[in-house]
């Protein structure tokens, strides 16, 4: 700690040369909070997933459902305990901002099969029993201001109704939960019996099945049995655990954790050129000085620790500074984004992770002005002042 | 003053440049009294500064050995020399390379960080210095706010904050005007006669050199002349 002081002075030895390379690597920071925090949003929605459940969906595509009648052939197969369907509904609310998911499910089986999510037992039966019925997570209920006995309209954009009708109308019969310590759900349930009486096409088919499997360990031989059952028929089948299903869902409008990391590898090569090269000017500047703490005793390993833990500092004040300004951004952001990524929060685990970050960038850009330091001869530097 | 605090024997020091051997020391001999304010005089090239380098411990030479107090300084490792300067050795120089982000008084502290004196012993140790050198109102200034002979002060502070046994000085006024000059050296002078610091200076200036004790001369390496 003693160091400290002469640590933080020499950063400051050009104060705007250091305010601008500051600056630089907190903006790079505030970048790495918020896209990792994305990142994390998108695959937020993985963390309901049971080890036990898997999804049986079509093997090339979403959007060439499954017969219904696989449902009964899928429950029948060993090591499979229950079976369930759902589809995707899409449709908007209102206005195309307000996206969030909406599924027709079979009501008492879905929520058997999702036996984490809470739900009064009174509106799970109200849900079963009124076929315009919906069920609505408390997020969404909370957002748009719904309550029970609520009439919702969504105007779908894939399904319409017999004679191009595309107004559904849903009942708000109950509001459900989440798991307290897992990201709250966002999915609009919707009785599947009415949706597929009601729509226009496609009758008698499901999106995908959802699986509970007798033993999580076995589960890639039932994954491999069920799809057997399937192969070389007209409606081939492609078994997944939830966490695949999901990622590949969302892959299907880019992989977001491939772009988001691109960018954010394209942010920290610059800095990691720029803050290198700014430390390189600054022990060029500083060789006297180095000299001159050596004659006064620094050994060779202090002035490489004192080179070394100046940049280090730097990029940790940088970073702290930098996801200061990301923390206090994401009430906002989220709120700005709450219907894309409801998930959206900056998780400690990034924050800690940025900081190992920071630490690793000052020293990657630190070691080699430290070690020309730590080499340096006193006689020869002080020759050159 | 008769006992001897520093003892060259026989010295060579060569400097490789390209091809070519660069003589600079060669077979040199010489005592200096415990309690002395020797000045090194010679012209340009003479050796003067690669033997006070020598004589601080910045550099080895390439044959003979140096005796400082008890310690056989040319055999040190590099670390062990750094630690030995520490404890034994204050430097003083020509432009008194003072760190500019730092206040006299975190300069001056400088040599303290590396012992294990708390944070307010550093600073009591450093005002003291400060007093020394008749500079305890500035020790808030930075170096670029204080005069050149203001600076060398400070300069001369830091080298006698860890009570060394020996005060080298590389041209200690070669830059500084004729009277901040004379204030520098009679400092000097009052820190051989008052304190008891061993000073070796090494000076073109002959008015410089008066102040000192003894003056030898240096000429290609090798003594030529010594005078009291």
């Amino acid at each position: 700690m003693k160091y400290l002081g002469l640590l933080w002075a020499g950063l400051f030895r050009r104060r705007t040369r250091t305010v601008l390379t500051l600056a630089s690597i907190a903006i790079a920071f505030l970048l790495f909070a918020l896209l990792r925090s994305i990142i994390d949003g998108f695959l937020g929605g993985v963390q309901l997933v049971g080890a036990d459940r898997l999804i049986v969906s079509p093997r090339y595509s979403i959007v060439d459902p499954l017969p219904l009648s696989y449902q009964q052939r899928i429950k029948a197969a060993p090591g499979v305990v229950d079976a369930t369907m759902a589809n995707w509904f899409g449709g908007k609310y209102q206005d195309p901002r307000n996206f969030f998911p909406k599924h027709p499910v079979d009501p008492r089986a879905y929520f058997n099969m999702y036996s984490e999510l809470i739900i009064a037992p009174e509106q799970l039966e109200a849900f079963a029993n009124t076929r315009s019925g919906t069920v609505v997570p408390r997020s969404l209920a909370e957002r748009f201001g719904w309550k029970i006995g609520d009439r919702i309209p969504i105007e779908a954009d894939i399904w319409p109704k017999p004679g191009g009708d595309r107004l559904w109308e849903f009942d708000v019969v109950g509001i459900y939960d989440g798991p307290p310590d897992e990201a709250p759900p966002d999915t609009m349930l919707i009785n599947f019996a009415y949706f597929d009486e009601a729509r226009e096409f496609a009758k008698g088919t499901a999106g995908w099945f959802i699986v509970r499997v007798a033993d999580p360990n076995a589960a890639g031989d039932v994954a491999r049995s069920i799809d057997a059952l399937f192969a070389n028929s007209a409606n081939e089948t492609r078994t997944s655990t939830e966490a695949e299903f999901q990622a590949a869902f969302l892959k299907q409008v880019g992989d977001i954790g491939l772009i988001m990391s691109g960018i954010l590898g394209a942010v920290f090569f610059t800095i990691l050129l720029l803050t290198g090269n700014t430390m390189a000017q600054a022990f060029r500047e500083r060789i006297p000085e180095v000299a001159v703490l050596k004659t006064l005793g620094f050994s060779n390993l202090s002035v490489l620790g004192l080179m070394l833990g100046e940049a280090i500092l730097l990029s940790l004040v940088a970073a702290l500074i930098g996801m200061g300004i990301a923390v206090l951004m994401a009430p906002g952001i989220a709120k700005a984004i709450g219907n894309i990524l409801p998930n959206f929060s900056i998780a400690p685990q990034t924050l800690l992770g940025g900081v190992g970050l920071a630490v690793l960038l000052g020293f990657v850009t630190g070691i080699f002005p430290a070690l020309q330091g730590m080499r340096l001869t006193i006689v020869e530097a002080l020759r050159r002042n | 003053m008769s006992e001897s605090l520093v003892r060259v024997e026989k010295v060579c020091k060569s400097y490789t440049r390209g091809k070519e051997k660069i003589e600079v020391l060669r077979d040199l001999s010489m005592n200096v009294p415990r309690g002395d304010f020797l000045a090194l005089m010679g012209p340009s090239g003479s050796g003067k500064t690669t033997l006070l380098n020598l004589l601080g411990g910045l550099d080895h030479p390439t044959t003979g050995s140096i005796t400082i107090g008890d310690e056989r300084i040319d055999s040190l490792s590099e670390r062990d020399l750094a630690r030995w300067r520490a404890g034994h050795v204050g430097f003083v120089f020509q432009f008194y390379n003072l760190l500019p982000v730092l206040s006299a008084q975190r300069n001056v502290e400088l040599p303290l960080l590396l012992t294990k004196l708390s944070s307010r012993a550093r600073a009591e140790h450093a005002a003291t210095a400060l007093e020394i050198v008749g500079l305890r109102d500035r020790a808030r200034h930075k170096p670029n706010e204080l005069s050149g002979g203001q600076q060398q002060r400070v300069a001369i502070a830091r080298a006698l904050v860890s009570d060394p046994m020996l005060l080298v000085c590389d041209e200690p006024t070669g830059d500084l005007d004729r009277t901040t000059a004379d204030e520098i050296l009679h400092l000097l002078q009052l820190l051989n006669r008052e304190h008891g610091k061993t000073i070796i200076m090494v000076t073109h200036d002959p008015k410089a050199a008066e102040f000192a004790r003894h003056v030898v001369h240096l000429d290609k390496g090798v003594l030529v002349e010594s005078l009291t």
